[in-house]
């Protein structure tokens, strides 16, 4: 240590440590004049904006490493050409989510209004009908996989973490669940349905095959959730229970349940939001209706996806009423998850522990 | 951890415990009862399409024939999609662990799980009424003047359907995954490692190529294959995007395009009886097996990995 501490010797007086460097402005600089540049050329030859933007980032990949590798030095230039070049794929990741949930809106909003929301669609030919079934559909079924994955999710999670901890079996569930985040979300329908026609034949169509099907893709989500909320549950509390003499079972459901509650709640709800728009099991196995029917264990269920899918690729006679009430239910599932999505930060906030002083 | 109190201390089980252990239990044999049903139903409806002849399988002579152009399809839009969306989610990883001030990447992190949080079948209509008709005149530019390329050989599709608009919105699908899994490695790059190329005299990309890039690979390659694992089974995108002809084709552009399994079990699943149920049932076992093959070795190599995703 001391000898980097030392004086630098004489030698070294005179030979300059810095290289010349670019001002910070320098990409500034580069950009508007990138932009200026292109949007000059576009004037001329009548480009669109989208031409505008790919030809102004062009200039500003060729220009500022030219630049660089002139002032400064080779290695400089492909550090800003790299710098570059990140920030451009973040630009173009964002274009497609811009641009969607701009559509969406755009082409969805005029169709919400009163009746949007609370007629079916029976008895309805060549005018603007309503979402009212499919969104029954998708509340009962999504509230069905709820009901199945919740309890096998946590008390899994709960093996996993106060059971198994490294057992064989432990680890191999745990592997396992995360390759079944992997499931195509048609397989899980086409399970459903093979195993609803063993026991009701072939055809069959009803809300519950729905749910066991959005289940088998929940589960994972509320397995692996639930296990990382339990895992930061602090020893200590379950050891200062055991040594109060607490039977391991009440530790469990006494004090580390009640601990990680908010985390598990959020966990919970962020599945829901995930499989709340699956489209591919529903169309297989609750199929689709004009009537809203409330009965899960019996007949056809619309859901919002479904209605969605079949507005699109099915508009009948008048694919000008049906299109546009395809964009509004977009619209509104797209509602629906990010208000799951906000649900779930405010629902952890809610539920968290209060910490003792 | 805490399972070590039973041998130590207390000699007598409480009941209380004995059923709550075993609840907990069953529900994880569930699981796997669960995911061995995926397998054994499917295979058990799957079976009459196996010794199915050409009048129940569209003319194909046998189930091989009948699936061997959608697993074509399957696989070429999801390689596609991969080579789009892995250096875009790369980028995109690096700008969040690397590039960006910590607040900004914060922002960034929500708006990629916003689109991660948007359900299929609005891509799917977006990719259909928007994306397709706005890149036709791509395509049309792309058989003009790129046409000696196989993959686009045209006549360009006039309607943008294509299997190449797919692959696009499936790259924007697996986009958030990959990035999602990227992010966490390149974050996990041990500080000492970086801080000593920086140290060194080394630019940021070069402390990245250095530094980052080695200790992330593995990583980046499961994270790939689980993106892989999701383009290769979604089905609502391309049964809403592709206007599919079951075709075997690299022509990108055409308005013949080949179709994928889960698009192809999603767009006939309705109208299909008898025979041809079991035959789209065990397309989808086909599927089964390749996602879980893809998925059991991404996961391996994560778990091999001292990276802890």
């Amino acid at each position: 240590m001391t000898t980097l501490m030392d004086k630098p010797s004489d030698a070294l007086d005179h030979v300059s440590l810095k290289h010349a460097r670019l001002p910070r402005w320098a990409p500034v600089l580069v950009l508007v004049i990138a932009f200026a540049a292109s949007g000059l050329l576009a004037l001329l030859l009548g480009w669109g904006p989208v031409a505008i933007v790919v030809v102004a980032l062009l200039i500003y990949l060729v220009v500022l490493p030219t630049w660089s590798r002139v002032v400064e030095n080779r290695r400089s230039a492909v550090d800003r050409f790299v710098t570059a070049l990140v920030w451009v794929a973040l630009g173009l990741a964002f274009v497609p989510l811009v641009s969607l949930l701009w559509t969406v809106i755009r082409e969805g909003a005029p169709v919400l209004d009163a009746k949007f929301f609370t007629w079916s669609m029976r008895n309805i030919v060549g005018e603007k009908g309503g979402i009212y079934h499919a969104i029954i559909g998708t509340l009962l079924i999504t509230a069905c996989a709820a009901v199945i994955s919740v309890p096998i999710g946590l008390l899994t999670a709960i093996y996993l973490v106060e059971y198994g901890a490294k057992s064989r079996m432990a680890s191999s569930i745990r592997f396992l669940v995360d390759v079944m985040t992997g499931i195509p979300s048609i397989v899980a329908g086409l399970f459903a349905y093979a195993l609803f026609v063993v026991f009701f034949g072939p055809g069959v169509h009803m809300g519950l095959g729905g749910g066991v099907a959005l289940s088998l893709l929940m589960i994972p989500i509320v397995v692996r959730s639930s296990e990382e909320m339990l895992k930061l549950v602090p020893t200590d509390l379950r050891e200062a229970a055991y040594a109060l003499g607490v039977p391991k079972w009440k530790t469990i459901v006494k004090v580390v349940l009640p601990t990680a509650l908010a985390g598990i709640i959020t966990g919970v709800t962020l599945a829901i939001a995930r499989v709340i728009g699956e489209t591919a099991p529903l169309l297989i196995i609750a199929g689709s209706t004009d009537s809203t029917n409330f009965n899960l264990f019996k007949d056809q269920m619309m859901t919002l996806p479904v209605f969605i899918y079949y507005s699109y690729t099915q508009p009948g006679n008048h694919p000008e009423i049906a299109r546009p009430m395809a964009w509004g239910a977009a619209l509104v599932l797209i509602l629906i998850v990010l208000v799951l999505n906000l649900l779930a930060r405010v629902l952890g906030k809610i539920f968290a522990p209060k910490t003792g002083h | 951890m805490s399972t070590i109190e039973a041998k130590a201390g207390s000699p007598k089980r409480r009941l209380g415990d004995l059923v709550f252990a075993n609840l907990t239990r069953a529900a994880g044999l569930t699981i796997l009862l669960a995911l061995a049903g995926v397998a054994v139903f499917l295979t058990i409806e799957g079976i009459p399409a196996f010794t199915a002849g050409p009048e129940d399988l569209k003319g194909a002579s046998s189930f091989v024939v009948y699936v061997w152009p959608l697993l074509f399809g399957t696989l070429l839009a999801a390689a596609l999609a991969l080579a789009i969306a892995v250096p875009l989610a790369i980028g995109v990883a690096l700008t969040v662990s690397h590039y960006a001030p910590r607040r900004i990447a914060t922002l960034i992190g929500y708006l990629i799980d916003l689109l991660a949080a948007v359900p299929s079948v609005v891509y799917g209509l977006w990719g259909g009424l928007f994306l397709g008709p706005k890149l036709v005149p791509l395509y049309e530019w792309l058989a003009d003047h790129l046409s000696f390329i196989p993959f686009f050989a045209g006549p360009a599709s006039t309607t943008g359907r294509t299997i190449l608009t797919a692959s696009i919105v499936l790259a924007i699908m697996v986009l958030p995954i990959v990035t999602a899994i990227s992010r966490e490695i390149f974050a996990q790059t041990p500080r000492l490692n970086e801080e000593a190329a920086l140290a060194l005299g080394a630019t940021r990309w070069e402390m990245i190529r250095l530094s980052v890039f080695p200790y992330a690979r593995s990583g980046i390659v499961s994270a790939a294959m689980l993106g892989l694992g999701r383009a290769l089974g979604e089905t609502m995108a391309v049964a809403m995007v592709l206007s599919a002809s079951g075709v075997v084709t690299f022509n990108l552009i055409s308005s013949t395009n080949p179709s994928t399994i889960a698009a192809n079990i999603a767009l006939t699943f309705a109208d299909a009886t008898g025979i041809q149920v079991n035959a789209l049932i065990a397309s989808g076992l086909v599927l089964f097996v390749i996602t879980f093959v893809v998925n059991f070795a991404a996961r391996w190599i994560v778990s091999r990995s001292e990276v802890s995703v």
